[in-house]
């Protein structure tokens, strides 16, 4: 009802209706957008580094495209594009596009608004503020924004306000979303977010999108409550990130220059500040499409979405870019350019997209995917759940399932893509090569960290869960991106011609954990439960029931719901892997890739993997040793020389060397028997391989102290060993002083 | 024409984005544009003018309906307009012709063809010209003249004759044909703007006291329609189903009841219950097939069904802009389109069921929302159009009175 009379009033004091959308906007000034393009997060790297992510096609489009197309039916006249990074590429674009001056009735004017120095929203608005160029209300989206929705609504909604109330300075557009246990952060891999409205006047008073997982409550403080009768807590809101703003916003903006995030900072810096007295409120989206791609995961579902035409008119066979032919809608949403080659025994699945002139051989499977434009694909290759952008060659055979593939990319025959993988620009995947689970490859080595040298940046923030260091020697390789990594990873192939053209990135700034939430493959079924499960325990409060992932906690977790199942697996996987490595043919490089890669596909620890390799390397020797005791050690002996580099690699922390002495432990005590009477022979043997340290033996002796009797046998029957550590290393004091 | 350019595209834009919607306002729109093509267009010194601003025209129609496939209407208009070039054209140079009989006579080049018919006077030449836009009827058959290599002769012979012989005259000619066919455009406009009027005049005739109608959703010529028959003091009553999902049978219902007539809400899914106590079934379309199916608002099939199976007859009105000169082939997918989800269900509510990140990836839950059905020509009983009542079979008849054969596939020619 509302909505009626706001609009009923607008129409007294516009223009004469002619029911068309512009009676609103005809009057002086003009509607304004700010359009950022750049998120200023990392979250799409290693792709961000050569295309900025708000050109990354989007179902065949480029992002920016469905958020200008949006502003302009929307009846924005102006529209000011912010570009920082990578701004040459979206200004060609805007150009190329037509968007970029073009001006008259009916048309928006974009123009570029470019500085280099920018490192967030704030700064952004901080340089349009300078240039001067908004003059009235202006809607402030970044160009990953995909909606559909009717402006006028809230427009007028925040008009009518304004009038009243010139200290409401923004609308927040919000979209109602099921409120189901898990929706919020599976559907779109974002933050949970707890927002208080005023049920009556739809005023924002409290806003939390970092609800942190570790603490299981939210503060609102007392005054909110205080001031407000009626106050509604809604955790079954999605943000749309399309704000309407008054020109105000920009001057806060540059009166408080640590404004950098527009939620953390500007939103809930205008809640807390009660000096000035600014009100935000809120819109709720009642019809209409709305989202903001973040990250991988929120790019899958955004394109899914858009597939099943929640986007509509912006859908393929509507509105494609202006220069591609035509892609037409066939039954169960498969979208089929007119010019595609496809073979009679290809099978397009449902919910796919196939690309002007992409050829698709014989028994093809394509399901649930998206190919670009000028692909070819051969024979007997499986796409399942996943982005093939422009260019790509795919021979046959390969199989590449819910990953991101760049435009260029090439896949030799019998490459194996598993899921997560985001494959950058022209990268090369040799011969029946797999890419495991979860892997970035780019051309482009992955920059370092601004406080940290190189060194630092392998073993950063992800402490201990870190996959860097076997990859640096594959880095060390290549140090020119032109420089073909011959890497055999796979496990099938004797051949030798194979590997990854690229650099794999390791997790910076997302982290292990967050790999599963945010990419593209579909949350792994034992994570799943586990957020049930996390769900369950706590159904009391109200709002943190949806808040169940404990990122920071991953290790812990871990080890509650890895069953000895799981852990097991990984270890017969980790022993076959080191047995073709035995077999010849695959040195050690690729083995510790392999390892890694296993590691990342059952989301464990080094410290599982340096227990798993040792185990495997014990069982080795135990193998090729016959019988007696003698050859036993001598072969233990030279199969703990052979391979201490490998073990070194996983033995970085004195926690690692713990493990492998507690699995040398459990060897003896259960599976391999025939080691129990070498232990105290071949611990001094470990010690000299640099395997583990003294310090890790000895804080293994000081655990069993208190323990069991029958777990003290080991360290009884090393006695000797670790007394005379002991000694040595009091000597070693002493020297010092 | 780079002036009517951002026209154009302007509107190219307006279609592609679906911001004009409905065969009435999409045509009268594409007219208009189409008018200010011909205005804007300059006549060159070329001999053959109406063959340029055939491909002008042709030019922007093809953009035009890339723009919007299924707006059938665009298609429909650009075709008309062509037409209306040609027969302009060629009454132009019937006339030219008459004047200067003697001049194309004592032309040598062309004496051997003109040979073949000498008795063939200008004035009956361009009379044929105009069956010969036309499908071969029967009259044309039994005359036995061969239709379209002459015209293809003449139609070159003359306008080369107009270039070498009257070049003084051209120029008054060609503006003429040019005025000629703005005025032809403006008739369009004008027909298409009053098309509810002559469908209306025929409400009296069909709809008897006392009967029964049903009609689904809402289109504007059935409201016109049942609204004369109110005025000429008939006294039905109307069954209207909502058509759902966008529910335009609510709004109809409350137009008809603020005129007064008993009107009764149904589901669609009762209409098969209730058409047993219908009398006639009233419907819009959105465009009407060479083959005499019906492209409609999506429903309209099992309306159909219905009124087959109770044998009541089930009637369609639409204006002449809607009678689309192709046939149809696999309609149901290619003259349809599929809408946004969002009028049949909540996004909010069912967006755990799109949660791609925990079903493998593929989403469980698809929902399609079709605009359009289409009925087969053996479900219609009857069709209205502004030139009266015609039975199905009769549709590709009246749509050669519209179109000219060589016009279906609208595509500017690589050549001239």
């Amino acid at each position: 009802m509302s909505h009626k009379k706001s609009r009923g009033r607008g129409g007294g004091g516009g223009a004469a209706a002619s029911g068309d959308g512009h009676e609103d906007l005809a009057r002086p000034p003009p509607l304004q957008a700010v359009l950022l393009a750049d998120s200023f997060t990392l979250k799409f790297r290693p792709i961000t580094l050569e295309r900025p992510k708000v050109l990354l096609p989007l179902v065949h489009m480029p992002m920016i495209e469905y958020t200008l197309t949006w502003l302009e039916s929307a009846g924005v006249e102006d529209a000011f594009v912010f570009c920082c990074a990578h701004s040459h590429q979206v200004k060609e674009y805007l150009e190329k596009a037509g968007w970029a001056g073009k001006s008259g009735p009916g048309s928006m004017a974009v123009t570029a608004v470019e500085s280099h120095d920018a490192i967030s929203a704030g700064d952004a608005l901080r340089v349009i503020y300078d240039r001067g160029v908004i003059h009235g209300d202006f809607v402030l989206i970044s160009g990953d924004t995909v909606s559909n929705m009717s402006l006028k609504d809230a427009l007028q909604e925040h008009m009518d306000r304004k009038k009243k109330d010139p200290l409401a300075v923004m609308t927040m557009v919000i979209k109602h979303s099921k409120p189901s246990i898990l929706t919020h952060q599976t559907r779109l891999g974002n933050d949970e977010i707890v927002m208080a409205i005023d049920p009556e006047t739809k005023e924002l008073l409290y806003y939390e999108d970092r609800a942190d997982n570790s603490h299981l409550y939210i503060t609102i403080d007392k005054d909110i409550l205080n001031n407000n009768p009626t106050l509604q807590l809604h955790n079954d809101m999605e943000d749309c990130y399309i704000d309407i703003c008054s020109p105000e916003v920009l001057s806060l903006f540059t009166d408080n220059f640590d404004y950098q995030h527009l939620r953390r900072h500007f939103v809930k810096g205008l809640l807390v500040d009660d000096i000035m007295g600014y009100k935000i409120y809120t819109h709720e989206l009642r019809s209409g499409y709305a989202a903001r791609i973040d990250n991988f995961r929120s790019y899958d579902t955004v394109s899914k979405d858009v597939i099943q035409r929640w986007t509509y008119p912006m859908v393929p066979d509507v509105i494609s870019s202006r220069d591609c032919s035509e892609s037409r809608l066939h039954r169960q949403g498969v979208y089929k350019a007119s010019d595609v080659t496809l073979s009679p025994s290809a099978q397009i699945g449902a919910n796919s997209v196939v690309g002007s002139v992409t050829s698709i051989g014989d028994h093809c499977k394509v399901l649930n995917s998206v190919i670009g434009e000028g692909c070819k694909i051969g024979k007997n290759v499986l796409i399942n759940g996943s982005f093939i952008w422009d260019n790509v060659i795919i021979e046959d055979g390969c199989k590449v399932s819910n990953s991101l593939v760049c435009d260029g990319v090439h896949l030799r025959a019998g490459a194996i893509v598993e899921p997560g993988c985001v494959l950058s620009f022209k990268v090369e995947v040799g011969k029946n090569v797999v890419v495991p689970a979860h892997s970035k490859v780019s051309l482009l080595p992955q920059p370092s960290n601004e406080d940290s040298d190189e060194e630092l940046e392998y073993a950063d923030t992800n402490s201990g869960i870190t996959d860097s260091p076997p990859f640096s020697s594959m880095r060390s390789n290549g140090d020119q991106s032109t420089v073909p990594l011959e890497e055999d990873e796979s496990g099938t192939s004797e051949t030798g011609t194979c590997g990854v053209v690229g650099y794999i990135w390791t997790s910076v700034d997302t982290g292990i954990v967050e790999e599963w939430r945010q990419s593209i493959a579909p949350i792994p079924k034992e994570k799943l439960e586990e957020l049930l499960h996390a769900v369950s325990d706590d159904d009391g409060s109200e709002d943190e029931s949806n808040n169940p992932t404990l990122p920071d906690k991953d290790d812990s977790s871990d080890s509650v719901v890895e069953d000895d199942d799981h852990i097991s697996k990984f270890e017969k996987e980790v022993e076959e892997t080191f047995q073709r490595a035995l077999g010849g043919g695959v040195n050690r490089d690729n083995l510790i890739l392999e390892i890694n890669g296993l590691r990342l596909a059952y989301s464990l620890q080094h410290a599982d993997c340096a227990g798993a390799v040792f185990y495997s390397v014990m069982k080795s020797a135990l193998v090729a040793a016959q019988s007696t005791n003698d050859t036993l050690l001598k072969t233990t002996a030279d199969a703990l020389g052979k391979w201490k580099d490998l073990l070194r690699n996983y033995t970085k922390t004195v926690d690692e060397e713990m493990e492998i002495l507690l699995k040398f432990e459990e060897m003896c005590q259960e599976t391999t028997k025939e080691f129990s009477l070498l232990f105290p022979k071949i611990l001094p043997y470990l010690y000299d391989t640099e395997v583990v340290s003294e310090d890790a033996i000895l804080r293994w002796a000081e655990e069993k102290e208190h323990a069991d009797e029958s777990d003290k046998v080991f360290v009884k029957q090393s006695e000797g060993f670790i007394k005379w550590l002991k000694e040595a290393e009091e000597e070693d004091d002493e020297e010092e002083e | 024409m780079p002036d009517v350019q951002p026209l154009v595209s302007d509107f190219v834009l307006k279609l592609k984005r679906r911001k004009v919607e409905g065969s009435h306002a999409v045509a009268r729109q594409t007219a208009e544009l189409l008018r200010s093509v011909v205005s804007q267009h300059r006549m060159g010194s070329s001999a053959n003018q109406a063959a340029a601003l055939a491909d002008a025209v042709r030019a922007v129609g093809e953009q035009l309906i890339a723009a919007n496939p299924i707006e059938l209407a665009v298609g429909n208009i650009v075709r008309r307009v062509l037409h209306i070039i040609k027969e302009e054209d060629i009454s132009s140079t019937a006339v030219g012709i008459e004047g200067l009989s003697v001049t194309v006579d004592s032309d040598g080049e062309y004496d051997s063809e003109h040979d073949d018919r000498p008795a063939l006077s200008a004035a009956v030449l361009a009379a044929h010209a105009r069956n010969a836009l036309r499908a071969p009827s029967l009259q044309t058959l039994l005359e036995d003249i061969p239709v379209s290599p002459a015209i293809s002769r003449t139609a070159s012979s003359t306008g080369d004759s107009d270039g070498k012989s009257k070049s003084a005259g051209d120029k008054s000619s060609t503006r003429k044909l040019k005025h000629d066919v703005i005025a032809a455009i403006g008739d369009l406009i004008d027909e298409i703007d009053s098309c509810y009027e002559p469908i209306s005049e025929q409400a009296v005739e069909l709809i008897h006291q006392n009967e029964v109608i049903l009609t689904l959703g809402r289109s504007r010529t059935v409201k016109e329609f049942l609204y004369a028959a109110k005025e000429k003091k008939r006294s039905f009553r109307v069954f209207v189903a909502e058509g759902a999902p966008r529910y335009q049978g609510h709004v109809l219902a409350k137009e008809l009841v603020e005129k007064g007539v008993q009107t009764t809400v149904i589901t669609d899914s009762a209409v098969f219950a209730m058409i047993s106590r219908v009398n006639m079934v009233i419907v819009g379309a959105h465009a009407i097939m060479a083959n005499g199916g019906v492209i409609a608002p999506v429903g309209m099939n099992m309306v159909a069904l219905a009124a087959q199976r109770h044998a009541v007859p089930f009637v369609v009105v639409a204006g002449s802009h809607k009678l689309c000169p192709l046939y149809p082939h696999n309609p149901e997918v290619l003259l349809n389109e599929l809408k946004s989800p969002s009028d049949l269900l909540d996004f909010g509510e069912f967006s755990d069921c799109m949660n791609f990140s925990t079903q493998d990836g593929s989403p469980l839950l698809n929902v399609v929302n079709p605009t359009f059905d289409y009925v087969p020509p053996k479900l219609v009983s009857l069709f209205i159009t502004d030139t009266g009542g015609h039975s199905p079979s009769y549709m590709y008849r009246l749509i050669a009175e519209y179109y000219s054969a060589d016009d279906l596939v609208v595509r500017r020619k690589a050549t001239s």
